[in-house]
C-alpha cells in the first residue's frame, strides 16, 4: 500500500511539468480563443455547430483530408519501411550522410519544398526544361502542380524520414537471433517476419504512422501551393474562414472536428499498442548490423538507395542547382538559351538593398534560427523526459493513456487559430507575451514535445523491469537506477529527441510567420520575406538561403550521428 | 529523489526565466524613450534613416509588430481591441476597410496632412482610416512571347476571351490571394455583380489557370520565369521593380501592365489610432510622419506602393517604367464585406468545379 502510494506521487511529480506547459501554453490560448469564436456567432454557440454539420463544404473537406492522408500515410510506409529496414540491418560507407541527407525533407518549410518541387517538375522545372529542348515543345509536358500526385509525393518526401528515423532505428536493436531461432524452428523466412519481427517492430511502426497520418491529416502548405485551388484539407479550410471571411465561429468548429479526429486516432493508437510494448533486451549495432556482402543484398541496397535518392534528394537538388543558375538568361525564356552558373545570389545574400529596417544578414538569421532552435530543445527535452519516464512505466494506466492523447493535440492544431490564441490569452501580467519573442521557442516546444516524448518512452519503455528489480535488490535507490541505467541507455533516444526538437524548430514556418518580431526573423520567415517580392534577385536569394537552410539542416543531422559514436547510448 | 527534485527545480527555473520579458536594447542612452507600438502585416517595411529620424525627433522607440498577412494582422488587432497592445494599426486596405470599420477598433483623427491628400483615397468620412499608400492589382504579361509570336497583347478584359489568347493567363485564387481577390472585384466592378460569371465562364473555356498564390503563379507559371502562362494577375508596379530589382538595372522592361478599360483594381492601404491607446499623442505624430513626404517618398522603394501625398516625389527608374492605369476599377468597402462570402462562393461553383 505505501508503495503504491509513493509510486501516485511518483507519476504525479513526473506530469506536474509537462502538464503546467500544456495548460498554459496550450490549452489556455486554444480555449480562451474558441471561447471567444464561438462567442461571435449571432444566433448562439449552438448554432455555429448545426450550421457547421449542415454545409456540404465541411463533408467534403473532412472526407478529403482523411482520404488524401490515408493514402500518404500508405505510401510513405511503403517507401519508408524498405529503407528503415536497410539502415537497421546494413552498415555501409556513407551510410551517416545518407541518413543526414534523408532527414532533410522533413525538417523544409512547405515554401522550400514547393520552390524545390517547382525547380525540378514545374512549368519552368529542370525536367520540363530538358523535356521542351530535346522535343522542340512550346510548352511544359508535365503537369505536376495541381494535382493529387503532387500532394502525396510531397506528403512522401516530406515524412518518409520520420519512418527511417523511428522505425529504423528501433529495428537496428531488435535481437536478430529471435528471428533467427524462428528460422531454425522450421519457419520460412517470410513467417519468421511476419509472426515474429512484425509484432515485435509493431509499436515503432504504429508510432512513426500516427505522426505520419497526423501530419498529412494536417497538412496546409503542400496542399495549398502544390495541391491547388481545387483540394482543400480541414487545415485550408480553417485558414480560409479565419482570414479571409472572419467567420471565427466556423473556424473555431472546424479546428474542433480537427481536435476531436486528433485525440480519437490517438486514443485508438495506445489502445492497439497497449498491448505491444513488451520489454525486449535490445542489441547493438554490432550485433544487428552487417556488411553488405552478397551479391542480392548489394543489388537491394542499391536499388533501395536510388529510389530513396530521387524522392527525397533530387527536388532539393534541383533548388540547390536552381541556387547557383542565372535564372532569366539573355533576357527571355528558359527554352531559348541555356542558363550559366552564377554565385550572384549568394553574394546579394550579404548586402542590405536599401537600408531597410528589419534587414537582417543571412549570418544573422540563422543565429536567429539556431537560438530558437536551441531554447526549443532544452525546452522539449526538460518537459519531455519526466512526461515519457511516467509513460514508460505503466503505459496502460489511464491516467498516462490520457495525457499521451494529450501530448499530441498541439498537431492536430491548426497554426492560425493557435496563433489567435496566444494573442487573446497571453495578454496580461505576468503572462503578457503577446509581442514577445519568447512565443516562438514556446509554439516551437508545443510542437516537438510530442515527438520527444515518441522517441524517448519506446527506449525507456524498453528496459527489462527484471534488470532494474536486480539492480534494486542489490541496494540500488530509485535515483541510481534511473541514473546508472536509465540514462545510459536512453541517452541515444534523447539525443535523437533532441535532434529532432531542434531541427523542427529550425524548419517551423506556419506558427512562425504568425508570432515573429520582424526584427529577429528566422531562416524561414526570411526565404518567405524574399519570396514575396518580385524580382529576379530576390528569388535567386531565396533559393540561397533555403540551400543554406537545407546544409545548416545536414549539419545538425551529421553532428547527431557523430555523438551517437562518441558512445552514450551504445547498448 | 533528491536528482528528481533538482530536475523539478531546474525545469520550473527554466519555465520561469522563459516567461519573463525580453531584456531591453541597453544602447538607448536618452533619458527614458516612450515606446510606440505599430501592429502591421509582414509586407512593411521602411528605411532605417526614416525611422530613426522620428525616433530621434520625438525620443520615441517605434515598436513594429509586423506579423502575419494584411488579414490575419487585422484580425489580431480586432481580438484584442478590449486589450489593445498596439498604439497604431497600419496596413487595412479597402478590401478589408469594412471589417476594421465595422469592429470598431479605430478612434477618429483629423490630421492635419489629411488636406494635402485627394478625396478619392478618403474612403471613411469620419476618418477612423486614413489613407497612405495605393498600389494596382493589374495583368501583366510577357513583352517577348508576345514580340516573338508577332501576337498584339490583349488591351482589355474583354481581350481575353478571344481564341488567340487561349491557354495563356493565370490567376490566383480569390479566396486565398489578395491580388486574386482584387482581379474578381475588377470583374465586379467591370461587368457589374450580375455579369462577372458568364465573363469568367468565358475566361474557363478559354483555359484560365488558377493557382492559389502569387508566388506560383508569377515564379512558376509566369513564362517571365520559364513557365507556360505569358498573362498574369500581378500588381501595377511589378514591371518596374522587374528591372531594379534585377542585376543590371539599366536594361529593358520584360514585363507590362494591361491599364485599358477599368482592366486594374486599385488598392489604398489605411492608417489608423487604436482605442484605448495610452500615447495617443505620439501615435497622431507618427500618422502625421506617415503622410509627410519623407515617409512617402521612402515607401515606393520599400513596399512596391505609391504615395497618396501628391507632393511626394517618385524616384526616377520608378517612374520610367511605370505605366498608369486609366481609370481603375471600383467597388465600395462596404459592397466588399457584404459580398466577399458569396461573391467567392459563386465564382468558386463557377471556376474551379
Amino acid at each position: 500500500m505505501i508503495l503504491k502510494n509513493h509510486k501516485w506521487v511518483t507519476y504525479a511529480l513526473l506530469w506536474i511539468l509537462p502538464l503546467i506547459f500544456l495548460l498554459l501554453f496550450y490549452f489556455y490560448p486554444m480555449s480562451s480563443i474558441l471561447k471567444i469564436s464561438l462567442e461571435r456567432s449571432q444566433r448562439g454557440w449552438l448554432n455555429a455547430f448545426t450550421e457547421a454539420f449542415l454545409s456540404p463544404t465541411t463533408w467534403q473537406v473532412l472526407t478529403f483530408t482523411f482520404w488524401q492522408a490515408i493514402l500518404s500515410t500508405l505510401l510513405t510506409l511503403l517507401i519508408g519501411l524498405p529503407g528503415a529496414y536497410l539502415f537497421a540491418h546494413y552498415d555501409f560507407r556513407g551510410k551517416s550522410l545518407l541518413q543526414a541527407l534523408l532527414s532533410i525533407p522533413f525538417l523544409m518549410p512547405t515554401l522550400v519544398v514547393a520552390a524545390a518541387f517547382n525547380s525540378l517538375v514545374g512549368p519552368s522545372g529542370w525536367l520540363n526544361i530538358a523535356i521542351r529542348q530535346i522535343f522542340h515543345l512550346n510548352s511544359s509536358p508535365l503537369q505536376f502542380n495541381n494535382t493529387l500526385v503532387a500532394i502525396l509525393v510531397a506528403h512522401v518526401f516530406y515524412n518518409t524520414a520520420i519512418v527511417l528515423r523511428m522505425v529504423g532505428d528501433y529495428w537496428s536493436h531488435l535481437d536478430p537471433h529471435l528471428g533467427q531461432a524462428a528460422q531454425m524452428l522450421g519457419a520460412n523466412r517470410w513467417q519468421a517476419i511476419r509472426r515474429i519481427i512484425l509484432p515485435l517492430l509493431s509499436p515503432a511502426v504504429a508510432a512513426a504512422a500516427l505522426l505520419v497520418f497526423i501530419f498529412d491529416f494536417t497538412s496546409f502548405g503542400v496542399i495549398l501551393i502544390l495541391g491547388g485551388p481545387r483540394f482543400a484539407t480541414l487545415e485550408v479550410e480553417i485558414y480560409y474562414q479565419t482570414v479571409s471571411l472572419f467567420n471565427l465561429p466556423m473556424a473555431a468548429v472546424l479546428c474542433l472536428i480537427q481536435l476531436g479526429c486528433t485525440l480519437a486516432l490517438t486514443l485508438i493508437y495506445s489502445r492497439l499498442t497497449k498491448r505491444m510494448s513488451i520489454p525486449l533486451s535490445l542489441k547493438s549495432h554490432r550485433i544487428t548490423q552487417h556488411r553488405l556482402t552478397t551479391i542480392r543484398s548489394k543489388i537491394m541496397a542499391g536499388s533501395l538507395i536510388a529510389i530513396l535518392l530521387t524522392l527525397l534528394i533530387l527536388p532539393l537538388a534541383a533548388l540547390a542547382i536552381r541556387s547557383v543558375t542565372r535564372l532569366v538568361p539573355d533576357r527571355g525564356q528558359m527554352n531559348d538559351t541555356s542558363s550559366g552558373f552564377t554565385l550572384d545570389y549568394y553574394r546579394q545574400l550579404g548586402t542590405s538593398h536599401r537600408e531597410s529596417i528589419f534587414y537582417t544578414s543571412t549570418t544573422t538569421a540563422i543565429g536567429i534560427s539556431l537560438g530558437y532552435a536551441l531554447a526549443t530543445t532544452v525546452l522539449a527535452l526538460a518537459l519531455g523526459f519526466p512526461a515519457a519516464l511516467a509513460l514508460s512505466r505503466q503505459a496502460e494506466s489511464p491516467i498516462n493513456q490520457g495525457m499521451d492523447a494529450l501530448l499530441m493535440l498541439p498537431l492536430g492544431t491548426s497554426a492560425v487559430t493557435l496563433g489567435l490564441g496566444f494573442i487573446v490569452a497571453l495578454d496580461k501580467p505576468p503572462l503578457n507575451l503577446r509581442s514577445s519573442w519568447l512565443l516562438i521557442p514556446l509554439a516551437h516546444t508545443l510542437v516537438a514535445f510530442p515527438f520527444v516524448v515518441r522517441n524517448l518512452s519506446p527506449a525507456l519503455r524498453s528496459i527489462q523491469p527484471r534488470i532494474r528489480h536486480a539492480a534494486a535488490v542489490l541496494g540500488a535507490s530509485p535515483v541510481s537506477v534511473i541514473r546508472y541505467m536509465d540514462l545510459p541507455l536512453v541517452g541515444r533516444a534523447a539525443l535523437i529527441a533532441g535532434a529532432f526538437a531542434f531541427t523542427i524548430s529550425m524548419g517551423e514556418f506556419g506558427a512562425t510567420v504568425l508570432i515573429a518580431r520582424p526584427e529577429y526573423p528566422t531562416i524561414p520567415v526570411a526565404i518567405y520575406r524574399l519570396l514575396s517580392r518580385p524580382g529576379e534577385l530576390n528569388y535567386g536569394q531565396a533559393l540561397a538561403l533555403s540551400t543554406i537552410l537545407m546544409l545548416v539542416s545536414c549539419i545538425a543531422m551529421l553532428l547527431v550521428d557523430k555523438f551517437r559514436v562518441g558512445g552514450i547510448g551504445e547498448f | 529523489m533528491k536528482k528528481e527534485l533538482i530536475y523539478f527545480i531546474l525545469t520550473v527555473a527554466i519555465i520561469m526565466t522563459a516567461c519573463g520579458q525580453a531584456p531591453a536594447s541597453p544602447t538607448n542612452l536618452n533619458p527614458s524613450p516612450r515606446k510606440l507600438m505599430v501592429m502591421t502585416h509582414d509586407s512593411f517595411l521602411a528605411s532605417e534613416s526614416v525611422i530613426s529620424s522620428f525616433e530621434k525627433a520625438n525620443n520615441v522607440k517605434l515598436q513594429f509588430i509586423a506579423s502575419g498577412d494584411a488579414g490575419a494582422a487585422l484580425n489580431k488587432a480586432i481580438l484584442s481591441k478590449d486589450n489593445p497592445f498596439a498604439d497604431v494599426f497600419y496596413g487595412v486596405d479597402n478590401t478589408f476597410l469594412s471589417r476594421a470599420l465595422n469592429e470598431g477598433i479605430f478612434d477618429p483623427y483629423n490630421s492635419p496632412a489629411l488636406k494635402d491628400i485627394p478625396s478619392q483615397f478618403k474612403m471613411d468620412p469620419q476618418n477612423r482610416a486614413l489613407p497612405v499608400d495605393w498600389g494596382d492589382v493589374c495583368l501583366n504579361y510577357d513583352i517577348k512571347y508576345f514580340s516573338d509570336r508577332n501576337l498584339q497583347p490583349p488591351q482589355n478584359l474583354e481581350d481575353l476571351l478571344k481564341p488567340e489568347y487561349k491557354d495563356l493567363l493565370v490567376v490566383e485564387n480569390p479566396a486565398t490571394s489578395s491580388p486574386g481577390l482584387a482581379f474578381l472585384l475588377t470583374t465586379i466592378g467591370h461587368f457589374g455583380a450580375d455579369k462577372y460569371l458568364d465573363f469568367w465562364r468565358g475566361l474557363v473555356a478559354n483555359n484560365v489557370l488558377v493557382v492559389n498564390d502569387w508566388e506560383t503563379a508569377y515564379r512558376s507559371n509566369f513564362t517571365r520565369w520559364g513557365g507556360d502562362h505569358p498573362i498574369v494577375v500581378s500588381y501595377g508596379s511589378s514591371p518596374p521593380f522587374e528591372v531594379i530589382e534585377s542585376d543590371s538595372p539599366d536594361t529593358t522592361p520584360q514585363t507590362a501592365v494591361i491599364t485599358k478599360d477599368g482592366s486594374c483594381f486599385r488598392q489604398v492601404e489605411f492608417v489608423g489610432v487604436l482605442k484605448g491607446t495610452k500615447n495617443r499623442d505620439l501615435a497622431e505624430k507618427w500618422i502625421d510622419f506617415m503622410l509627410s513626404t519623407t515617409f512617402q517618398e521612402d515607401m515606393p522603394l520599400q513596399m512596391y506602393v505609391f504615395p497618396v501625398n501628391p507632393n511626394a516625389k517618385l524616384d526616377e527608374t520608378f517612374q520610367k517604367y511605370l505605366t498608369m492605369p486609366e481609370n481603375p476599377t471600383y467597388v465600395s468597402p462596404d459592397d466588399i464585406a457584404n459580398n466577399r462570402e458569396a461573391w467567392i462562393n459563386a465564382w468558386t461553383e463557377t471556376v474551379l468545379r
